[in-house]
């Protein structure tokens, strides 16, 4: 990972991104700690837990997505779509397997996105900008009011304990350490990296870079897939509107990650410190009782500060 | 007055690149840096220009403490650096590229017909006055370039003015008015730092030269108490006996037969065979269609007509064959990349890598190759100088074993040294019973390093030589299309 770790010089020492965001996760849970009382409450740190789990989803899938130098922001509507799909089949279908059609919706999102990206060479902005609408729109085609599944089994995956940890949370941290070793280990994880580097000179190396293009939004599909299907598992309903600007969210956890716009530059345990920081700052600011609207503006100012600093 | 370097050091990520560098520059001298490729010249020029700062020591103008924080501090201080690489914005004249915002103007709009004779005043004035400033930069040849980008660098009147490779595209007059400009900035007070790989040019200009290997400065001497051959020496650290190797033996079976290969616009009907153990050389002008004939072979193009040709790189690299490409930056390395990441993208194998051995193999193919500076494997490839950039296109093939290697232009931009070490890896290569393939404009490289030559004039094979044979004069008649 030596190679997609950002670094950057500090006071003539190499310390890397991943370090930074540690230290600011660390200094953001010692301010709550000691000026909240609810902080550290199990029912705080358990919200907290299941509050990261769609942004995290969304995150990674977001910068594998990155990683080839593109961009998904399909991902919030992917979410209220999947959501819904699973809830509205699960009166039909068994829970599970209403589950997975509503990930695999998501997966099929992704592919569509990734072809349209990788073999008609269209701009991923503008794919993803169109798929956004059109995912939306079809969400709300599916239903436009909110769906209630009738069988509160449905609500089991959301609300599932391992011990203290959340099982949506055991998910999540399971997607974020096979998604550490796809990205370091494999030949495709390497390859989606060098795509974002140089496209042309990883196809002269023999390497298909149209699949691993299209696997790369394939994989963000199947993460917002997930993520809509555990919210709408978490919270009990599922709502046509729900998600919009997630994808804002996972784009800004990313870059606080020191992931590079351009492509080829990026980390998975420093996406994941981004994903905490916005966890952690909104329930920090909520603990406070501050209004939401004051919650978007500091976000924004967070992301510019951590860019400023990264800068060379 | 002088510019003075004090035990300069520069590290990436902890890879020692500069060691305490010292020299001194008089103003109204022309200081030539020579040194084999990854010696440490192209970081001692971003230091100078203010691009990269210094790890450690300091910079002395006039016996003021100097610290550069970035190119524009730089040129603040009166340096001016022209790099190899051009930055003139391609779309806009070459008088909007001069002046750069600094425009002549009447009732607040900028005066045209003002600014374009003060454009045309300057390229006058520096020699340059074959360049027409309403031109757009993106339509003038490279060399025109090259002169615009020094004349940008002059428009500002330096003190100090880095020149680096100048010359590397320049030829004939071109070439002749950049001597007389450099040697008429020195007699103005100026001190030109020249960087170039043309020790004949450094010997003609230079009043004093610098020779730096591996980061150190290991000689500074004039040209008056040196050689060409002294020189190649103390950069190598070796004697070059020999530039090129010994004859090859018969070659044997075919391994690659291209056969009547046709690509619309690009090259027609071209038939020849590559066969185990041979080197086999490729010269044609620019636009002959050499590259693209090997790019197309490599199957990174679809061929029109004709057989030989691969269907895609991968089935290409499946039977053997490798491309190193001509453009290393663009189409041979992912700049951002460790040397170790890059050298390994073509032996990617899983399911899950592993990591251990393809840090022994990639070391070894390092250590073999000599990729310097030493310990360079973690290290962003585009911080390596440009030969040993070549040199990690190269150890990312050989790692795959090829049958066929074809290699467009792989000495451009490489110092002599480094060129003998890659003419030593082709000759071995081709002694192992590997079939090169070996384009190159260079007449003396394509006669020197290869067994025979195929000479290539519009997108057709003109002539085939044998390089005992044959003559620089023979094969360019050829690529002419005179010899027809």
């Amino acid at each position: 990972m030596t190679a997609a770790s950002p670094r950057l010089v500090l006071r003539g020492r190499d310390v890397t991104v991943e370090a930074i965001s540690a230290a600011v996760v660390v200094l953001l849970v010692v301010v709550a700690a000691t000026t909240s009382d609810t902080f550290l409450t199990s029912v705080n740190l358990t919200n907290l837990l299941k509050q990261m789990v769609t942004t995290g989803l969304l995150a990674f899938g977001m910068l594998v997505v990155i990683l080839t130098g593109g961009i998904d922001l399909s991902v919030g509507s992917v979410v209220a779509f999947s959501g819904i799909l699973a809830a509205g089949l699960s009166a039909g279908l068994p829970i599970p397997v209403a589950m997975v059609v509503g990930v695999a919706a998501g997966i099929a999102f992704g592919l569509v996105n990734g072809t349209l990206v990788a073999r008609f060479g269209l701009a991923p902005f503008v794919v993803t900008l169109a798929s956004l609408t059109t995912i939306r729109g079809l969400a709300f085609v599916y239903s436009e009011v909110p769906v209630t599944p009738s069988d509160p089994a449905f609500l089991t995956l959301g609300s599932a304990m391992i011990g203290p940890v959340p099982l949506i949370t055991v998910i999540m941290a399971a997607v974020f350490v096979a998604g550490g070793v796809f990205l370091s280990r494999t030949p495709a994880g390497r390859s989606v990296i060098a795509i974002g580097g140089n496209a042309e000179t990883v196809r002269l190396a023999g390497i298909d870079v149209r699949k691993h293009v299209i696997l790369a939004y394939a994989i963000s599909g199947a993460c917002a897939g997930l993520a809509g299907v555990v919210l709408a598992s978490r919270v009990g309903i599922a709502q046509p509107s729900v998600g919009v600007a997630f994808e804002l969210d996972a784009i800004a956890a990313c870059v606080i990650g020191g992931a590079s716009l351009s492509g080829g530059r990026g980390s998975v345990r420093a996406t994941f410190g981004g994903v905490l920081v916005l966890v952690l700052i909104n329930n920090l600011l909520n603990l406070y009782g501050v209004q939401s609207f004051w919650q978007q503006v500091l976000k924004g100012l967070i992301i510019i500060v951590v860019i400023l600093v990264r800068r060379k | 007055m002088s510019l003075v370097l004090r035990g300069v050091t520069k590290d990436y990520a902890g890879v020692g690149v500069l060691h305490g560098i010292d020299l001194e520059g008089r103003f109204g001298e022309v200081l030539a840096v020579v040194g084999a490729n990854g010696a440490g010249k192209s970081t001692l020029i971003r230091i100078l220009a203010g691009a990269q700062p210094m790890s450690a020591g300091e910079m002395r103008i006039d016996d003021e403490d100097v610290r550069l924080r970035s190119p524009h501090d730089a040129h603040r201080r009166g340096i001016r650096t022209v790099y190899q690489e051009l930055t003139l914005v391609p779309g806009l004249s070459v008088t909007e590229n001069l002046l750069m915002g600094d425009f002549p103007r009447r009732r607040g709009l900028i005066d045209w017909p003002a600014a374009h004779a003060r454009a045309a005043a300057l390229l006058e004035s520096i020699g340059f006055g074959a360049i027409d400033p309403r031109t757009r930069a993106e339509h003038l040849t490279v060399a025109r370039q090259q002169m615009v980008e020094i004349a940008k660098a002059l428009v500002t009147e330096p003190r100090v003015l880095i020149l680096d490779e100048p010359s590397a595209v320049l030829s004939g007059r071109d070439l002749d008015s950049l001597f007389a400009l450099i040697r008429r900035l020195r007699e103005r007070g100026v001190l030109v730092i020249y960087v170039s790989h043309r020790l004949a040019e450094v010997l003609d200009l230079a009043d004093s030269i610098v020779v730096i290997k591996d980061g150190r400065v290991i000689e500074t001497t004039e040209p008056a108490r040196t050689s060409e051959d002294d020189l190649i020496r103390l950069m190598a650290g070796r004697k070059l006996e020999q530039i090129y190797p010994d004859r090859r033996p018969e070659p044997g079976e075919p391994r690659l037969e291209v056969s009547g290969l046709t690509r619309a616009g690009e090259f027609h009907d071209v038939s020849f065979t590559l066969r185990a153990g041979e080197v086999v050389g490729m010269f044609g002008l620019v636009g002959s269609g050499r590259s693209e004939l090997a790019r197309c072979v490599f199957g990174a193009e679809p061929a029109g007509a004709g057989s030989g040709a691969y269907g895609s790189p991968a089935e290409a690299i499946a039977a053997g064959l490798a491309l190193v490409t001509e453009d290393r930056k663009r189409t041979g390395l992912v700049l951002g990349m460790s040397v170790r990441d890059n050298i390994a993208l073509t032996t990617l194998e899983g399911p899950l890598i592993d990591l251990a051995g393809q840090r022994e193999r990639i070391g070894g193919m390092i250590d073999r190759l000599g990729i310097r500076p030493e310990g360079c494997a973690p290290m962003a490839v585009e911080h390596l100088s440009g030969g040993n950039q070549q040199k990690a296109v190269l150890a990312k093939w050989l790692l795959k074993n090829p049958r066929v290697l074809l290699l467009d232009e792989p000495t451009r931009g490489v110092d002599m040294a480094t060129r003998v070490e890659i003419y030593r890896i082709i000759d071995a290569l081709a002694r192992d019973g590997v079939a090169v393939l070996l384009i190159s404009s260079d007449l003396t490289e394509v006669i020197g390093a290869s067994d025979r030559v195929l000479v290539m004039a519009h997108g057709r094979i003109a002539g085939e030589l044998r390089s005992d044979q044959t003559s620089e004069d023979e094969i360019l008649a050829h690529s002419m299309g005179t010899l027809i």
